[in-house]
Formats: structure tokens, C-alpha cells, sequence
């Protein structure tokens, strides 16, 4: 009973947080587009899915999500291996980037693109070495990211200088990369944060950062996902100059 | 019977996505670290949670919001729609007539990322360890009103073909202005909000506005003009989560000004 009660709250709260989503179609359909909606049914069912697909995840979350990255962090620093730490760091980062569907997609796209501007030669070979090219590319970016976001966090550096420095490193490189690659760059750091990943990583800095002596979980725990958004689009920036 | 069909698939392909993380944390608990896993069944249900909901909800987007939300992706941008709303009879639009595109843009972005699971996430981690100082919906709310606002930005990008580099560069000087003000315990928090609210819910119907827009507008090639609006969605939202912290710090700072002064004219009544 107490635990119905539970399941019913959670999906009242997963609703508020479609609420927003049901109210701008609704507003777009009836005021501005003004057509009758296909498929009534079909989309009332859909939502239903979302709203107990999000009850669902959120619970797997804070059951398994959060405490594993925190318990692995945790057995990381008592055991004081920076090597071992910093394999699974990026185990961690290309593992699951090289399986991320949304960037196979991009990828792909990207190998059209770069066949139409005649970058590369307009051959289905060609452009599937292209795509899977980049593929690895972004993936070990993503993985070098987690590495040095959590050697950051073992040191204690400002992330601001990182950061910005990496920012630099994009503005001085866009001016010399191929117009083609540039947006297909700057979009290719926001593809590599899957919803599987993000609340991963983040238990992880976060728990580095409270079980490491002298860090501070706010200041130094977070950052591995900007990292990870970050290095990308360097990487894919190199590729598209080398290529 | 379709849906069943869909959800078997999705959830075939949600296990290969999240397969790999299971296999690098159980490899490294068991070869590398050598500790068995504090209570291993509440863990275990806790990965088939997050694969049901993970399937459930695709599966929901695929065939609920995505179809719409690009069908109004469509209609919106479609020349003749853009001409009869903005009353133009002949002549070609100008950049103002989009108005309702934009006013989409930055609707679509605010709640889409508000229902993001990823941020969620991280908006949780962020009231547990800042003890409250940032809320899981003071958070989710700047970082979707960053979106909005990159989203709609990006869209007016697009109907005027301004390259996306000026745009970029920009706004990361901004951030880097924003970064040397804003309060050190934010900074790393906002960077993250950049990298999270890009992923399951935003991404497809943001990528179908663009591609409305670049092809509807002459001019514009749909491969390179449809991108970029992810880089609009990713950027923004670091401004607007600093813009959040420095406005609380602000307000703390004036609430604490007003009480010092109040105290000062009760001081000085009393002589």
C-alpha cells in the first residue's frame, strides 16, 4: 500500500515535468497552427509511456545509477591507484560514447555532408570509413575528457582555466578548419552526454570529490560532463584539418 | 500490436546502449577493485529500472511527441504559413516575419529540457550537495530558460544566415566574462548544464526545426545550415546558470545591505 502510494507520487511528478511540453502543443495546436491533431489516441498513449518511462528511470537512478558511481569513486580513492582510476576513467567515457545511437547518426550525417562539399570522394566506402573515422574520434575524445576531468579532480585545479583554455583552443581552430566540419563539430560536443552516462559520471566526480581529502564536492565534483562536451569538438575540428 | 513490435525493438537497442557500462562497472568492481557490491539485488532491479523506463520513455517520444512536434516543426516554418501570418502579400519575408518560429523555438526548448532525464539527474546531485543552496527546479528552470533563449537565437540565425562562429565566439567570451564574476562554487556546475541538456528530448525536435527552417529558406542548405542549433542549446545554458547564481548572490547581498540599514536608522531612533 505504503509503497503504491510511493509509485503514485513519482508518477504525479513525472507528469509536472511533462506538464510543460503537453501545454506548449496544445497552445501551438489550438492558437497558431489551428489543425485537428492526428492520431488523438496514439499520442495520448505515447505520453502515457514517457510519464511512466521517466517514474521508472528515475527510480533505477537513485537505486543504482547514483550509489554505484559513488561506491566505485569511493573504492577508487581508498585504494590511492591513479592509474587504475584513470583506465576506467576512460573506459568509462569511450565505452559509452562509441555506442551512442544519437552519434552514429551524427556521424553519418556528417559523411554526406563532407561527400556533398567534396571533402571526401562520394562513395558509400569512403564516407562509412569517414563516419566511423569520426566516431572513434569523438568517442576517444570523450574518453581522454573523463581522464583529465578527473585527474582534475584529483589535483584540485580550477576548472575555469581548463575550460577556457580549451575554449580558446576551439575559437583559434575554427578559423582553420573546413567550413563544412564546423557545425557538425560544435554539435557533435552536445550528442556525447547520454542520459545512461551523464548521472554516471556526474556520482562519480562527485564522489571522488567528497572522498578525496581537502576537494570540495560543489566546486570540484562537477565538471566531467562539460569535459566531455568540450574535447569533441576539438577533436572533431582536428579530424576535419587532417582529413 | 505495432507498439509492442517498438518497444521489443527499442528495448533491444537501449540494451546495447547501456550493455557497455555495465560490463566496464561490473569488470572493474570485480577484476580491478575486487569488492562485491553493496546490496547487489537493490542495484541490480535498479539497472532493469532505469532499461524499462529508458525503453518506455523512447518509445513514448517516438510516438507521441516526435511525430507531432516535427509535423508542427513543419507547418511552422512552411513559407506559406510564415507569409499568412505575418500578412505579407507579396514580396519576399523578412526576418521579422518569423516571429511565431521563434516564439516555437524558445517554447519547445524551455520544456522540452525541462522534462530531460539527464539534467533531472544532475539537478538532483546538485540540491544534495550544495545542501540546498541550488534547487533541483531553481536549476532545471535557468538551464531551460537558457535553451529558450539559445534555441530562439539560433532559429533567427538561420532565417538570416549569419555564420555560426560569430554567434559561438561570443557567447563564449561572454561565458569567460561571466566566469571570472560568478561565484566559484557554481562555475563547474554550470559548465556541466551545457553537456546535459542536449540529449533524449531535445535533440530530435530542435534538429527538425532547423532542418524545417534551412530548407524552407533560400538559400540556406539544409545539411550545413540545419545544424548548429545543438551548439545554441549547449552554450546558453551556461550563461543563464551562472546569470542564476550571480543573481542570488545579488539578492543575498542586497537583503543584507537593507537589514544592515534598517539596523542602522533602529540604532540611531534609539538616541
Amino acid at each position: 500500500m505504503e509503497q503504491l502510494r510511493v509509485f503514485a507520487g513519482s508518477l504525479l511528478s513525472s507528469f509536472r515535468d511533462l506538464l510543460p511540453i503537453i501545454l506548449v502543443v496544445a497552445f501551438f495546436q489550438i492558437f497558431v497552427i489551428r489543425q485537428p491533431v492526428p492520431d488523438f489516441g496514439r499520442i495520448l498513449t505515447g505520453f502515457m509511456l514517457v510519464i511512466f518511462g521517466l517514474t521508472f528511470f528515475i527510480r533505477g537512478l537513485e537505486q543504482a545509477l547514483f550509489p554505484i558511481g559513488e561506491s566505485i569513486a569511493n573504492a577508487f580513492a581508498r585504494k590511492g591507484n591513479v592509474f587504475w582510476l584513470l583506465l576506467f576513467a576512460f573506459a568509462l567515457g569511450f565505452g559509452t560514447t562509441i555506442a551512442e545511437p544519437a552519434l552514429t547518426a551524427v556521424t553519418a550525417k556528417a559523411a554526406i555532408i563532407a561527400a556533398r562539399e567534396g571533402a571526401i570522394a562520394d562513395d558509400k566506402a569512403v564516407m562509412a570509413n569517414y563516419a566511423l573515422g569520426l566516431r572513434l574520434t569523438v568517442a576517444f575524445s570523450v574518453g581522454v575528457a573523463i581522464v583529465v576531468g578527473v585527474f582534475r579532480i584529483i589535483r584540485g585545479w580550477p576548472i575555469q582555466y581548463l575550460i577556457m583554455g580549451g575554449y580558446a583552443g576551439v575559437v583559434i581552430m575554427t578559423f582553420f578548419a573546413p567550413p563544412e566540419i564546423i557545425g557538425i563539430a560544435y554539435d557533435s560536443g552536445g550528442v556525447t552526454t547520454s542520459t545512461v552516462t551523464v548521472p554516471l559520471v556526474t556520482a562519480l566526480g562527485v564522489g571522488l570529490a567528497s572522498s578525496i581529502k581537502g576537494r570540495n564536492p560543489m566546486i570540484d565534483g562537477f565538471g566531467l560532463i562539460a569535459f566531455a562536451s568540450l574535447t569533441p569538438i576539438i577533436f572533431v575540428l582536428g579530424y576535419g584539418m587532417i582529413i | 500490436m505495432a507498439l509492442l513490435q517498438k518497444i521489443l525493438e527499442t528495448g533491444l537497442s537501449t540494451i546495447t546502449d547501456v550493455l557497455p557500462i555495465v560490463l566496464i562497472i561490473f569488470g572493474f568492481q570485480l577484476l580491478v577493485l575486487r569488492q562485491r557490491i553493496n546490496k547487489l539485488k537493490r542495484v541490480l532491479f535498479g539497472f532493469l529500472y532505469v532499461l524499462i523506463g529508458l525503453t518506455l520513455f523512447l518509445v513514448g517520444l517516438e510516438v507521441a511527441l516526435f511525430p507531432i512536434g516535427k509535423l508542427m516543426a513543419q507547418q511552422l516554418t512552411d513559407p506559406g504559413f510564415i507569409k499568412q501570418a505575418a500578412g505579407v502579400v507579396s514580396g519576399s519575408l523578412q526576418w521579422d516575419d518569423y516571429a511565431w518560429v521563434y516564439l516555437f523555438a524558445a517554447a519547445i526548448g524551455f520544456s522540452t529540457t525541462v522534462a530531460e532525464p539527464a539534467l533531472i539527474a544532475v539537478a538532483i546531485k546538485a540540491q544534495q550537495v550544495s545542501g540546498g543552496a541550488v534547487t533541483v527546479w531553481g536549476l532545471r528552470v535557468a538551464v531551460a530558460v537558457g535553451v529558450a533563449v539559445g534555441i530562439a537565437l539560433g532559429a533567427f540565425r538561420i532565417v538570416t544566415g549569419t555564420p555560426l562562429h560569430y554567434y559561438i565566439i561570443s557567447g563564449y567570451v561572454v561565458v569567460i566574462i561571466q566566469t571570472l564574476y560568478a561565484p566559484r562554487m557554481i562555475v563547474a556546475l554550470a559548465y556541466d548544464s551545457g553537456g546535459v541538456t542536449t540529449s533524449t528530448v531535445t535533440v530530435p525536435l530542435v534538429t527538425a526545426l532547423g532542418l524545417g527552417l534551412a530548407s524552407n529558406i533560400p538559400g540556406r542548405s539544409a545539411l550545413i545550415d540545419g545544424f548548429g542549433l545543438i551548439a545554441f542549446a549547449s552554450l546558453f545554458p551556461i550563461m543563464a546558470v551562472m546569470g542564476y547564481a550571480q543573481l542570488g548572490e545579488w539578492r543575498v547581498r542586497r537583503n543584507l545591505h537593507r537589514k544592515r540599514r534598517l539596523k542602522a536608522a533602529r540604532d540611531n531612533d534609539d538616541y
